[in-house]
């Protein structure tokens, strides 16, 4: 049998590893070089050096959408992650009907961002309306709006997580410890959540990463008004490239700030919890 | 050996995966399927890039009926409302590169100017009417308008009776502020309001950001006798003003809701019959036809300029075809003769200008109003009025969005304007100014810069 997958290895290997050049690699490089240039269409391009970094960093948009983007992250990943984590305790207690809680709570994430916005909007809107106000007047109302959205959208995601980390913790452990006498939050904070980390540390990396990452919700739900206050990194991105002509190029220099931001928080971020998950 | 049979299927279902991602790039363009093959003898093809989604089906048909009649190839692709230079720039990438493509005027050539074919002496352009439907790089001719458009206060008759007024009634901005005030005053007993929504959802904001705000700049140019600026003054933006209180504040909803309010809510708001007017174009004739052709009429949009009572319809094209330079020479010269086909034949030009039946498939042609010598007469009753305006020697309202220097431009005066529809004081007007002045100077430097 190994010998088999010894020898066919690159009938396994070869169609992913195509794929992943052609969708990801071959873009990712055309795009760092891309940063550099000013081109109207991506196979016609001129070197241009740095302009368009420094023209990035110059947008005072681009610097407000940075922290607009990193408080976002910071509040969404707190709120997905407590609620998920809270819900998945009180879905793996023995009640009836969990089945049926754990399902309904994770189909918001069946549902496109798109759509999501949309829907969200109309129910904002509703409620603002009687107020003689709108979402989009107000920069905060996007930001908690937004909050509202991807926490309904997520929170059943990172429960199905949690739960499958719950589940796997064995009884033993949970029995010791009571039978010493710990009480309730003690063994939640001293043998379950410690007990959790491999779990925390996957949900709050992909809640960072999407609260980052986070488009097609906020040019639903806002389109970035007022005014842009309310643009995050990834749309403001995308409007850069779009919104100017011979702005292409910053488009593309501030995409790859993007890349290596995301990719230096998240690096950070998976060193933080690991080092605080705990053997078996 | 059960096992290896298993696992050389699941290769076998990936690498299929694979290969139709790969193919389904290239079956995109849709329609106009060529019987004879690869085009004819010559080796020429066309691949059009169509801007307007409500016109696909005729493209397609008309792409199709040439095929038949010449055997040369047509390809027309139709981009998703607003998706326009998105599509464009990815599409001009690929090896197989539109053929036949559409700027917006000076600001969108300025992006694609190195890929303009120069038209000049080409049998298409010997077919305008005038020259200044034509889009100029300097001495070379960069683009052609291919249609006309016109836009104004649609209005619906009947109710503007039953209001106790007529459309001569309405001769200046005073006269407008004094029937609509009128109406919103005498709202409950009407049952109907002055204006529709002015909504500034993004399917609907280009009607006051880009549209309405045409008027002022209109109106700066003719008094500084220019046609384009890199600093606008704003001499007239207390008039915009003027107009744009006049909308929010006589519509059919709170100032407030207007950022929610989108396109299709107007529209609905007027057919009915909920609203008098409805600031919009010849092009949303099929949207408004149900009042029927009687009941609809079309009023300049008046904002209180000196002289304004000589004021006609806002007429012109953002609808300019270009040819791809850096197509092969077969394709330019298959491009150039399909274009010269459409404006100049009689199945061309009656599917461009015609409405109901006029397609052979019995379907309604375009409706355009085409500035080739081939136009024919419109049945959209909009276009008539339009040109009836030219005819009582009313002076048109040229098209000078088209110099407005970016997409960031109109947006920010666009969530200006919404907030300060919100907010109605003199803090909130500045942030529309400071947008329009400050930010035509500022984007006009960093799309030259």
């Amino acid at each position: 049998m190994e010998k088999a997958i010894k020898r066919y290895f690159p009938i396994f290997l070869l169609p992913t590893l195509i794929a992943f050049t052609i969708g990801f690699i071959v873009p990712f490089i055309m795009g760092i070089w891309l940063s550099f240039c000013e081109f109207t269409t991506v196979t016609d391009a001129t070197f241009v050096g740095l302009s368009n970094y420094i023209k990035a960093f110059q947008d005072p948009i681009f610097l407000h959408s940075f922290w607009y983007t990193a408080l976002f992250a910071v509040v969404s990943l707190v709120v997905i992650n407590v609620i998920a984590f809270a819900i998945a305790l009180a879905l793996t207690q023995k009640l009836r009907g969990t089945n049926i809680f754990r399902t309904v709570f994770f189909m918001p994430n069946l549902i496109g961002g798109i759509v999501l916005g949309y829907i969200w909007q109309l129910i904002f809107n509703g409620l603002l309306a009687p107020m003689a106000t709108a979402l989009n007047l107000n920069e905060w109302y996007g930001f908690w709006g937004l909050i509202i959205l991807v926490a309904w959208q997520q929170i059943g995601y990172m429960m199905i997580i949690y739960i499958a980390g719950l589940q796997s913790i064995p009884g033993d452990v949970m029995e010791a410890a009571a039978i010493d006498g710990a009480s309730g939050p003690q063994r939640l904070f001293k043998v379950t959540i410690p007990m959790m980390m491999p779990s925390i540390t996957i949900c709050t990396f992909l809640s960072v990463v999407n609260g980052f990452k986070l488009f097609d919700q906020n040019l639903s739900l806002t389109a970035g008004e007022p005014s842009k206050m309310s643009e995050m990194l990834a749309l403001n991105i995308y409007n850069t490239f779009y919104g100017r002509t011979g702005w292409e190029g910053v488009g593309q220099a501030k995409a790859v700030v993007f890349f290596i931001l995301v990719v230096a928080i998240g690096l950070i971020q998976l060193k933080a919890t690991r080092s605080k998950e705990v053997q078996q | 050996m059960k096992k290896r049979l298993f696992a050389l299927a699941l290769t076998g279902v990936m690498t299929v995966g694979l290969l139709a991602g790969c193919g389904g790039g290239d079956t995109t363009p849709s329609g106009g399927s060529s019987p004879s093959g690869n085009g004819d003898a010559t080796g020429g093809k066309v691949y059009y890039l169509n801007f307007k989604p409500e016109q696909d089906a005729q493209w397609q048909e008309l792409a199709e009926l040439y095929t038949q009649e010449t055997g040369v190839e047509v390809t027309v692709l139709t981009a998703a409302s607003g998706n326009y230079e998105t599509t464009l720039k990815s599409e001009m990438a690929k090896t197989d590169a539109p053929t036949l493509f559409q700027v917006n005027g000076p600001v969108g050539l300025a992006a694609w100017k190195d890929y303009c074919y120069d038209l000049t002496g080409s049998k298409v352009a010997g077919e305008l009417s005038s020259d200044e439907f034509a889009l100029m790089d300097g001495d070379k001719m960069a683009g052609i308008g291919y249609v006309i458009e016109t836009y104004g206060i649609i209005y619906n008759k009947a109710l503007l009776e039953q209001a106790g007024y007529t459309a001569d009634d309405i001769k200046s901005f005073d006269d407008l502020k004094k029937v609509a005030e009128d109406i919103t005053a005498r709202k409950d007993e009407l049952g109907f309001s002055a204006f529709t929504s002015a909504g500034m959802d993004g399917s609907s904001d280009w009607r006051f950001k880009t549209h309405l705000a045409n008027l002022p700049i209109y109106y700066e140019y003719k008094a500084d006798g220019i046609d384009n600026t890199d600093a606008i003054k704003g001499t007239y933006l207390d008039n915009y003003r003027q107009i744009w209180d006049l909308y929010i504040n006589n519509a059919t909803c709170e100032p407030a809701l207007l950022s929610t309010k989108t396109g299709d809510d107007a529209v609905a708001e007027f057919v009915t019959g909920q609203a008098v007017f409805y600031q919009n174009g010849t092009w949303a004739y099929n949207d408004v036809a149900e009042l029927g052709d009687d009941n609809l009429g079309m009023l300049p949009i008046y904002i209180g300029v000196e002289g304004e009572d000589k004021q006609g319809l806002c007429t012109g094209t953002e609808n300019y075809w270009c040819v791809n330079a850096k197509a092969s020479e077969a394709d330019i010269q298959a491009t150039l003769d399909f274009m010269y086909w459409c404006v100049s034949s009689e199945t061309g030009t009656k599917a461009m200008c015609g409405g109901e039946g006029a397609m052979p498939s019995g379907q309604a042609g375009m409706g355009f109003v085409i500035p080739f010598k081939g136009n024919l007469e419109s049945t959209n009753p909009l276009v008539n009025i339009g040109n009836q305006y030219v005819a009582d020697g009313y002076e048109s309202v040229s098209w000078n969005f088209s110099t407005m220097p970016s997409e960031e431009w109109k947006n920010g005066v666009g969530s200006a304007l919404t907030a300060y529809a919100a907010d109605q004081t003199d803090e909130k007007w500045d942030a529309v100014v400071s947008a329009f002045v400050d930010g035509w100077a500022s984007e006009a430097a960093a799309v030259n810069g």
